[in-house]
């Protein structure tokens, strides 16, 4: 747990005394990843830096765990804090191996267990021991250098994180590889993470929550769904751009919007049964026909089912796509689009058919937290939302 | 010919001459890296401490050997030192202060200061950050430093000569009042060949000295 309490930062510059930092107040649960998000200037750095006193704080407190870490000597404070920073800034004169293992050493640990820890970093972060360790970091390609970054980060342990824009300087394609390798990672370290960034795709995908900064004040601190459902105000808005809605898209999952609900056919069924089942269910175009385990094997037309006599199994076309629960609507809507549908079948695991998620679920769902921008409309769920809303 | 003869001739004084040359700005570059060095990276604190140190280093070198040396004659006799071994020796040193002072600082203040940060987030105290990272980064432009001091006081120490300081400037003085041009070739040529011997020499202790990661970094100066 992260906690600030009124943390200030004033420069005195020429030009008089500057507020970087104002007041700013909020706190980060354990075990989530917090980014601090806002145009250059805001004072979202001076805030993280201000957490392990690279950037001395003119006034305010820092808790971490709950207890207030004034009262800590700075070296011991920041052995205690995995840092990570958008140059990366690994020391070019030692190995990988003495870079990783710089805090341990610091805090004393033993040869042995340092080095072990060293292999283990590697292999966490999917590089092979063997052939990085003794390398230096001018041997590494910018990604790999960051990896070592974060292991070094996280060489001892340390309960919280700070990252200062730590994939700003990687490319696209890498910076979304290590983007998921750190959030598959996060999932078993569970460590309480404050993360700068100035990318707001970035931020939604990477963060538990989001503090938007603006000229040195703390705008609004949502979870990211709630940040782009209900901005605070008109520069968070423009901040979060005029896609916010599609943004959201990536953040919520089929398993929330499906719907139980769908008409199947077996390929035993007749293609009266199926235009009957077609009509129950206001399909306009077609409808499922699955297997024994209730796999999706193929759809069968309306329009072929109104003028053929016969059995399903004779007349049906194949699946053109399916979604998994875990998929996010951002792919469901691409899908939808591509293959100019209105709904998509839903599959477990196993490929068994559990359900259905159609468009005016996914439009109701974005429009109906836009339509009030207030908070009180906002638990408006799923469920609700898919209930009175017509299969098509 | 008859130049390569008399060397041939004079083998061993030759021989002698070069390394009381060789001893005479060892030492005195020696301990001038030994206070350099320090001074160097001591005014990296303190940005006024920097401007006048290095004023000061500068104003030394502009000053003409042979005055340095007859300033410190009367000094220097105090201790029965006027001339001799003891005033070439201070000279060298003073004069070797600049470039070895300006280029730690230099070096101390040019680390990138993303490492520098990396250095302080990691949890690193002053003395760590100097010894494990800023130092060693450092080197490299350091040893140039030193460099540069070693082949400018080669050239210097040849005048300490006239103060009765030995080394291969004697051939050059007694080239000079005895009108004789061999002694005088002599002595000139071979302070230019152990001015670039010795830089060679350096350089190649310089790069050992480099950190094996760092080696595209160094610094040729």
């Amino acid at each position: 747990m992260i906690r600030l309490d009124n943390l200030t930062k004033v420069f005195d510059t020429p030009k008089g005394a500057v507020t970087a930092a104002d007041h700013i107040s909020m706190e980060v649960p354990s075990g989530e990843i917090c980014i601090l998000l806002g145009p250059s200037g805001c004072g979202k750095t001076t805030t993280l830096k201000m957490i392990n006193r690279i950037i001395r704080p003119t006034s305010g407190k820092v808790f971490i765990n709950g207890e207030d870490t004034t009262s800590l000597d700075t070296q011991d404070l920041r052995r205690s804090i995995g840092y990570v920073i958008q140059q990366i800034g690994l020391f070019p004169n030692m190995t990988i191996e003495e870079n990783i293992t710089v805090v341990p050493k610091l805090l004393g640990w033993d040869k042995a267990k340092y080095r072990e820890r060293a292999r283990e970093m590697m292999r966490m972060i999917a590089l092979e021991p063997d052939a990085f360790l003794k390398r230096y970091p001018s041997e590494l390609s910018g990604g790999q250098q960051q990896r070592i970054g974060v292991a070094r980060a996280l060489a001892a342990d340390p309960p919280v994180m700070l990252m200062d824009e730590p994939f700003g300087a990687i490319d696209p394609i890498n910076r979304a590889v290590i983007q998921d390798e750190f959030l598959k990672m996060q999932q078993d370290l569970k460590k309480t993470i404050m993360f700068v960034s100035h990318d707001i795709d970035e931020a939604i995908k990477m963060g538990d929550r989001i503090a938007i900064f603006r000229a040195g004040k703390l705008v609004q601190y949502s979870e990211p769904d709630e940040l782009l459902a209900a901005p605070k105000d008109d520069f968070v808005e423009s901040f979060l751009g005029e896609d916010r809605a599609l943004k959201r898209l990536n953040l919520v999952k089929v398993r929330d919007l499906a719907s139980e609900e769908i008409g199947l056919v077996r390929p035993d069924d007749t293609l009266d049964a199926a235009l009957t089942r077609i009509e129950e269910y206001g399909y306009q175009n077609s409808i499922v026909m699955v297997n024994d385990k209730r796999q999706p094997v193929g759809i069968v037309n309306a329009a072929v089912a109104r003028t053929t006599k016969g059995h399903c199994r004779d007349h049906f076309q194949s699946v053109p796509v399916v979604v998994s629960l875990d998929d996010d609507l951002r792919k469901v809507a691409s899908l939808m689009f591509a293959n100019d549908m209105t709904w998509v079948p839903c599959v477990d695991d196993d490929g068994r058919i559990v359900g259905q998620i159609t468009q005016r679920a996914i439009t109701h769902h974005l429009g109906s937290r836009y339509r009030t921008h207030s908070r009180d409309d906002t638990t408006l769920d799923a469920a609700a939302s898919l209930s009175s809303n017509d299969k098509e | 010919m008859e130049l390569f003869q008399y060397a041939l001739d004079n083998l061993e004084l030759l021989m002698t001459r070069t390394i009381e040359h060789i001893s005479l700005v060892g030492v005195a570059v020696g301990i001038a890296t030994l206070t350099g060095v320090p001074i160097g990276i001591a005014i990296t604190k303190n940005e006024r401490a920097a401007k006048a140190v290095l004023y000061i280093a500068s104003i030394i070198v502009t000053i003409p050997s042979i005055a340095l040396f007859g300033i410190m004659i009367p000094i220097l006799s105090i201790i029965g030192q006027g001339i001799g071994y003891m005033p070439a020796v201070i000279a060298v040193l003073l004069y070797s202060q600049l470039p070895i002072i300006r280029n730690t600082y230099t070096a101390i203040n040019n680390v990138d200061p993303a490492l520098r940060e990396a250095a302080r987030g990691v949890g690193m105290s002053q003395n760590q950050r100097l010894r494990l990272v800023e130092i060693p980064l450092a080197v490299p432009v350091i040893m140039a430093g030193v460099r540069t001091a070693v082949v400018l006081n080669i050239g210097v120490m040849a005048i300490a000569a006239y103060i009765g300081a030995g080394g291969l400037g004697t051939f050059i003085s007694r080239g000079i009042s005895q009108s004789d041009p061999r002694q005088l070739i002599l002595g000139a040529v071979a302070v230019s060949v152990l001015a670039i011997i010795v830089d060679y020499s350096l350089l190649a202790l310089q790069k050992r000295l480099t950190p094996k990661g760092m080696e595209r970094a160094d610094a040729t100066a």
